[in-house]
């Protein structure tokens, strides 16, 4: 069994440190597989909210609520943060641990970015439209297939905050490399998801 | 001689509640297991005395929809789970020859997720009440309209506690058996135990999503006052059952896999041949995985989905068949020529045979969407899944455990006790389930509380009940087994069947805590087989004797749990009417949600910030534990 021992940039950190020790390859490998169940996951929300989305109950339908140019703002700033974040990876491999946390640091403020532009537009809808979790089927569907993602923004942006920090006091490692390398792929996830809602539930509620 | 280890070792209680030692895990699963198996099986006696005459009144119509619903949740969820992982934890990492699994924090995590999840469900019973829809839920009869206590809450946030657990545990070992094998052991050398787990981990992570996204539905819509299965605000029931089913179909083959891998171990020992049809084992067990997620609809033929998709599933269901009756044969092909021992494990596994056939056998006839429409909720369909849940799995199981058992604890199981509780066990089984097909087919409906006399139901019932005491009574000789065996001295050889083919039988029983002195190098399918044919002392090693890394005890993933406990406990009660205002100030806040997510995340936050490098067990060290040994 391989030591989890760490081991600092001045030493010999190989090309990909993620994929150095055996833990740090169960971890990715490992993280892939909870990537599946992840799909799943959303695909049952997806399925959910592709079944319920015109049972508008009298209430607001999609057409009248969403504004497009709001949410292809919030589409381009995730997608923006996705390549952010690949850019930390990039600069991870090349052991530049400044522009890696600098990278991680734009990252985080895009989803944060996003988040906000999220939140506002829910309320809006529930102040100004009044359409709130229990209005209708199609509102249930929107907010928990939405509100799910928006969580999990939320929480890599918490997540990517605290390995920011342990850049920090760590820096770059055998243990830290592989923590930044599945929060990446957790980030691309998320975006991924998002293209998803963006077309199944905003695209569609427009023009289906 | 003294040495000094860089990590604290915990004693007693402590040691327990911080072990990430997957044999300790191991045994703590079957514990918790055994207990919740114990209630389950406590609710189905009281079940069967309820029903033994007509017109009885010996529980009340509500409390006998809690017990019916809480006997299947129990079972499925709290009872077998936990009995499968406790035995792929005991026994997987020592096939693949390997010193723990990937990830030990999370193994930890997963039981004590899983406890807790199961500790909630069944605080309802003390708590106003338990959950009273049948262990299916269907809407509407689940949501707040018709069940008007707190017990689907229990029920959903309880199981998606659980679940959480479980999910772990399936990626768990996906990974350590994808990278943790030992040198030499190529996937088509893996022993059957561990093929079949390797599948059902996969399946539980690809079907538990589902139920987790179908309980946050409906624990919204009781709790948020959402819409998803309110149809009067546009919502739609059916949703429920295409969720609840697309996990539930693969479930009962999660179930069933590791049972196949069980019987796939113990035939081939006891018969001294090696499995008949491998390859072809391998691949029915992949098989039966895809095609288990492929045929959800057969529990929904009469909601009225129509010829078309009535007529796909139905023969892709009966499609199951064919690599089930591959398994079949390859273990009556194995047990074929052989010089069969009829010890306690090898009966619950040559018992199982004949049984599970029948509960195939009523399955495809289930499968047949016409004649479902008459089976559909009667006592057919209780003796199908009965037969294959119990007379196939649980006989499984109980075949592994007396199999594993001297591995597990160092004690061997007394074999009298185990053949007698064996024939308690099947000849019980048998008299409770066989009568329920004609029960079903004479048209008793499953789930009705009592019925009236002179329909020709009475004496059958009055024998299911006996059998079902019969049974009760197998159940408790394992049990007096078990605890007279944990008084005897430990001591048992490495392998004490004597016949023992696959590596767990290499290593003392019970194992070091690093499993292997040295990685064993594997040559072969039945790796222990194949040196002591080639008449070699026990495995080649593949490493030198170095100092071994091992992975230090924590608390982290028991308070972990207690903080998704609390916050379950706060979200359910998040809209209670308290007559306490401090009460209704700390759950109608979410207070008690924010308090028990702190305690999670802020544990998660510990285990990111501080690194676990864990220890070394010194060569000197082991040299000393081996002349023990």
């Amino acid at each position: 069994m391989s030591t989890t021992h760490a081991e600092t940039v001045d030493g010999a950190l190989p090309h990909e440190p993620e994929k150095a020790t055996l833990e740090g390859r169960n971890k990715v490998l490992s993280f892939w597989l909870f990537l599946g169940g992840e799909a799943v996951l959303f695909g049952t929300l997806f399925a959910t909210f592709l079944a319920l989305r015109n049972q508008t109950n009298e209430g607001p339908t999609a057409g009248e609520l969403f504004q497009l140019p709001m949410t292809a703002a919030a589409t381009l700033i995730l997608l923006v943060s996705s390549l952010t974040s690949v850019f930390a990876v990039q600069a991870m491999h090349r052991h530049k641990v400044a522009a890696l946390r600098v990278w991680l640091m734009i990252t985080v403020l895009l989803g944060l970015g996003f988040l906000g532009l999220e939140i506002y537009e829910f309320a809006e809808y529930v102040r100004a439209e009044k359409f709130g979790m229990t209005t209708s089927a199609f509102s249930s569907a929107f907010y928990t297939l939405v509100g799910f993602h928006g969580a999990h923004v939320a929480f890599g942006v918490l997540w990517i905050s605290v390995l920011i920090g342990q850049l920090y006091k760590k820096g770059l490692t055998v243990v830290t490399a592989p923590k930044v390398y599945v929060s990446a792929m957790y980030w691309h996830f998320i975006d991924v998801v998002w293209v998803f809602i963006f077309t199944v539930v905003y695209l569609l509620g427009k023009v289906g | 001689m003294a040495h000094a280890h860089s990590v604290k070792r915990h004693k007693g209680l402590m040691d327990w509640l911080t072990t990430v030692d997957h044999k300790k895990i191991a045994i703590l699963y079957l514990l918790a297991g055994g207990l919740f198996f114990g209630i389950g099986g406590i609710e189905a006696v009281l079940i069967r005395l309820q029903l033994i005459k007509p017109m009885n009144d010996f529980v009340s119509a509500q409390t006998f929809n809690e017990l019916i619903t809480m006997h299947g949740t129990t079972m499925i969820f709290l009872g077998v789970m936990p009995v499968i992982f406790a035995l792929m934890n005991a026994v997987i990492p020592l096939q693949i020859g390997a010193r723990d699994v990937a990830f030990p924090f999370l193994n930890s995590l997963g039981f004590w997720t899983f406890l807790f999840g199961g500790i909630l469900l069944n605080l309802s019973w003390i708590m106003g009440g338990a959950p009273d829809a049948g262990w299916t839920a269907y809407t509407p009869l689940s949501t707040t309209t018709y069940s008007t206590t707190h017990g689907v809450d229990f029920y959903t946030v309880g199981l998606q506690i659980a679940g959480l657990g479980t999910l772990i545990g399936g990626i768990n070992f996906l990974a350590t058996i994808i990278t943790m094998r030992a040198p030499g052991m190529s996937f088509m050398r893996m022993p059957m135990f561990t093929w079949t787990s390797f599948i059902t981990s996969a399946m539980i992570l690809f079907a538990f999503p589902a139920i987790t996204v179908g309980l946050v539905l409906l624990s919204f819509d009781r709790i948020l006052g959402a819409n998803f299965f309110e149809v009067a605000n546009g919502g739609n029931p059916v949703l429920w059952q295409h969720i609840f089913w697309i996990f539930g179909h693969p479930e009962v083959y999660i179930l069933i896999l590791p049972a196949f891998g069980v019987i796939s171990e113990v035939i081939p020992t006891f018969a001294r041949k090696r499995l008949f049809g491998y390859s072809s084992m391998v691949f029915a067990t992949i098989l039966i995985a895809f095609l288990g997620f492929m045929v959800w609809a057969h529990h929904m033929f009469t909601t009225g989905l129509g010829p078309v998709a009535n007529a796909l599933f139905s023969i892709a269901t009966m499609l199951i068949a064919v690599p089930t009756g591959i398994k079949i044969f390859n273990w009556l092909f194995t047990m074929w020529g052989g010089q069969i021992r009829f010890t306690s494990p090898n009966l619950f596994a040559i018992g199982f045979i004949p049984t599970f056939v029948m509960g195939g056998v009523t399955g495809v006839m289930l499968a047949s969407a016409p004649a479902d429409f008459q089976f559909h909720d009667t006592y057919f369909v209780v003796a199908h899944f009965h037969y294959v849940i119990v007379g196939g799995l649980v006989s499984g199981l109980l075949s592994g455990l007396h199999y594993w058992w001297p591995k597990m604890f160092g004690r061997m199981l007394n074999e009298s006790l185990g053949k007698l509780s064996f024939w308690f066990f099947i000849i019980g089984f048998h008299l409770t389930f066989f009568v329920q097909h004609f029960l079903g087919l004479m048209g008793m409906q499953r789930r009705v509380f009592t019925y009236l006399p002179n329909q020709g139901f009475d004496t059958l019932n009055m024998v299911s009940t006996i059998g079902a005491i019969l049974m009760g009574i197998g159940i408790l000789i394992f049990l007096i087994n078990a605890i007279v065996t944990a008084t005897k001295p430990k001591g048992v050889a490495d392998d004490p069947w004597e016949d023992g083919r696959t590596l767990e039988w290499a290593i003392p029983s019970p194992p070091p805590e690093y499993n292997f002195k040295q990685i064993p190098l594997v040559r072969g399918i039945d790796a222990l087989w194949k040196e002591k044919m080639a008449g070699n002392k026990g495995m080649t090693p593949a490493e030198p004797l170095g100092p071994i890394h091992m992975p230090s005890p924590t608390i982290l993933p028991f308070v972990m749990s207690v903080g998704i406990f609390i916050a379950g406990l706060g979200f359910m009660f998040s809209k209670e009417q308290f007559s306490n205002s401090f009460m209704s100030l700390i759950f109608n806040n979410w207070i008690v949600v924010i308090i028990g997510l702190l305690i999670t995340f802020g544990s998660m936050l510990l285990r990111s910030l501080y690194d676990d490098h864990g220890w070394h067990i010194e060569v000197d060290e082991l040299d000393e534990e081996g002349v023990k040994a």
